[in-house]
């Protein structure tokens, strides 16, 4: 079990998303930053949809009630053991009545709490992820708070051995971590109304740059800088909508589209971020600075399917160091 | 009537049968989504349709865009071919006015009628479900009288409870969840739209046709019951 101390100012179960009810209206939800979440499982041993805790920005205080074997992936926002400072993107055991609390965040805004077996909540439609509207998934459909004590499921003891080793080895071992930055070139495919805008817009969502505003959260990003427009005003018909889709509503002011995005908008698609630079987004703070570079979409999805092999093979170096350790 | 194919993003295929809403659309949107529903392919995640269009989800590891492009234009050949899906019917029974529609007196005032009339024509009609969107299990809904159409609230509520029946311009709606929103509130069913513990979690889907069926205050909480008891 995790005692939760403390709730902190978000910290809600999430796994890859809830797949197959977009169609009913159902979003999406799931990690906001998933190759995290992924490599933060892959560490624990888990799979990489196994459930996590994300924690955004002013972190939790959580007491383990068992030993555990965790990693900490994602934006940096100085974890600490027993006030000791820990590192991220490795596995580390945890004892039994050891406190994991959060300082100053360092860079990104959304780490992930990985332990090995994962966050045991019942699945609703097939997903562990918190709907937070709706108020269904994760742990009982709502953000953690203080008292709340969220179960583990239990590990193998081959398994947990093996990781044990793992987060005891003294060796410099960690994974290669994905780079944040707070001022992305981020890239982008052209959506399917940018013909729709004009000219100096087109031109300016490449060129100029953005501020993300006050108002960004797990479903949208919203962007603040010279307001994009239409060569003319214009409804449209509402369609379905992607994660990293950058919609434009009549202020100017693009919004791009996050995990908890509705199903369908009816806002014009300017551009769509590419899947492997969704995590850059994810780990803005209001404040900071984003541009926008192109990328055609064959580029976009060689690049994706370069990331996965990357990961694959990290996932390939992970088990064969556990059976080094077994 | 043909389909156009243009990306949505790196994971995703747009089709779209026209861009107006028109019945001969949407009736394409319907075979579309029935072809996809009957035959997905391997690497499908999920689809989701609109008005005028369906998105296709796909796994860019198992298929790139030009493929999945190429073999969703074939399926759709065959869109011809299908049969518009029959619509079901669903009869949702709604308890107008009182505490459940505190807005039905201003939508009879708003038009001129009588709230008694208010319930009747929004009780007589036929309504086609376009699409499911906004919030879990919500059915935009055409095929209102203009007759009782009114404008959304100045300022929206903050807190709408779930199952409330209202109206919006020319829209009706039901809200499943709790949520805030503008507009006009004139009754509540005891039917829930958004069922997460289902396999098909929404009450409609899109290419439904919905009758509502005006019920008393006390057949409106037997049926609560009833259904408490059978979800208990």
């Amino acid at each position: 079990m995790l005692k939760i101390l403390k709730g902190g100012m978000l910290t809600s179960v999430q796994d890859l998303g809830r797949y197959g009810f977009q169609k009913y209206g159902v979003i999406a939800s799931g990690a906001m930053d998933p190759f995290a979440h992924r490599i933060a499982n892959l560490l624990v041993g888990n799979h990489e949809n196994a459930a996590t805790l994300e924690i955004s920005l002013a972190g939790p205080s959580i007491e383990f009630e068992e030993d555990a074997i965790i990693a900490l992936c994602g934006g940096d926002l100085s974890p600490q053991l027993d006030g000791k400072e820990c590192r991220m993107w490795r596995t580390l055991a945890v004892k039994k009545g050891c406190t994991l609390s959060f300082g100053a965040p360092k860079k990104g805004c959304r780490t992930y709490l990985a332990a090995a077996g994962g966050i045991n909540v019942p699945e609703v439609m097939h997903s562990k992820s918190t709907y937070l509207r709706a108020a269904i998934g994760g742990f009982q459909g709502r953000a953690l708070k203080t008292g709340d004590r969220v179960p583990l499921n239990p590990v193998d003891p081959k398994r947990a051995a093996a990781l044990l080793k793992a987060a005891n080895s003294g060796q410099e071992w960690q994974i290669p971590a994905i780079r944040y930055f707070n001022e992305p070139v981020v890239r982008i495919m052209k959506g399917r109304q940018f013909d729709l805008f004009d000219a100096q817009s087109q031109e300016r969502v490449f060129s100029s740059q953005f501020t993300v505003g006050a108002h960004s959260d797990r479903m949208g990003y919203r962007l603040e800088g010279t307001p994009l427009s239409l060569n003319k005003a214009e409804e449209l018909i509402s369609e379905p909508v992607a994660f990293g889709s950058i919609q434009v509503p009549p202020d100017g002011n693009p919004i791009v589209l996050m995990a908890d995005r509705q199903t369908t908008g009816g806002y014009p698609k300017i551009g769509q971020v590419a899947s492997i630079d969704l995590p850059l987004i994810s780990q803005l703070n209001p404040g900071d600075k984003i541009r926008f570079k192109e990328i055609s979409l064959d580029e976009a999805q060689k690049r994706l399917i370069a990331q996965e092999q990357h990961i694959r093979q990290m996932k390939i170096g992970i088990d064969l160091k556990m059976e080094e350790w077994k | 009537m043909s389909f156009t194919f243009t990306p949505l993003g790196d994971q995703a295929i747009m089709i779209e049968a026209g861009n107006e809403i028109t019945e001969e659309v949407q009736q394409q949107i319907r075979k579309a989504a029935a072809l996809l529903e009957g035959r997905p392919p391997v690497w499908m995640v999920e689809s989701i349709p609109a008005f005028t269009t369906i998105a296709v989800f796909y796994n860019p590891l198992a298929v790139l865009y030009d493929e999945a492009k190429s073999a969703l234009e074939e399926l759709l050949q065959h869109a011809s071919e299908v049969p518009v899906p029959e619509p079901r019917i669903v009869e949702i029974p709604v308890c107008y006015g009182g505490e459940f529609g505190p807005d039905l007196e201003f939508v009879a005032q708003h038009n001129g009628l009588t709230a008694e009339e208010v319930v009747a024509i929004h009780s007589a009609g036929d309504y086609a479900v376009s699409m499911i969107g906004f919030a879990p299990g919500f059915p935009f809904i055409s095929g209102m009288s203009e007759k009782i159409a009114a404008p959304r609230r100045e300022s929206p509520r903050l807190r709408i409870p779930e199952r409330t029946v209202g109206i919006a311009g020319i829209q009706t709606g039901v809200y499943p969840i709790e949520t805030p929103g503008g507009w006009q509130l004139i009754g509540r069913t005891p039917l829930r739209l958004f069922r997460p513990e289902q396999e098909m979690p929404s009450l409609l889907k899109a290419g439904d046709t919905i009758k509502f069926r005006r019920i008393s205050e006390q057949e409106y909480y037997e049926w609560e019951e009833h259904h408490d008891a059978e979800d208990s």
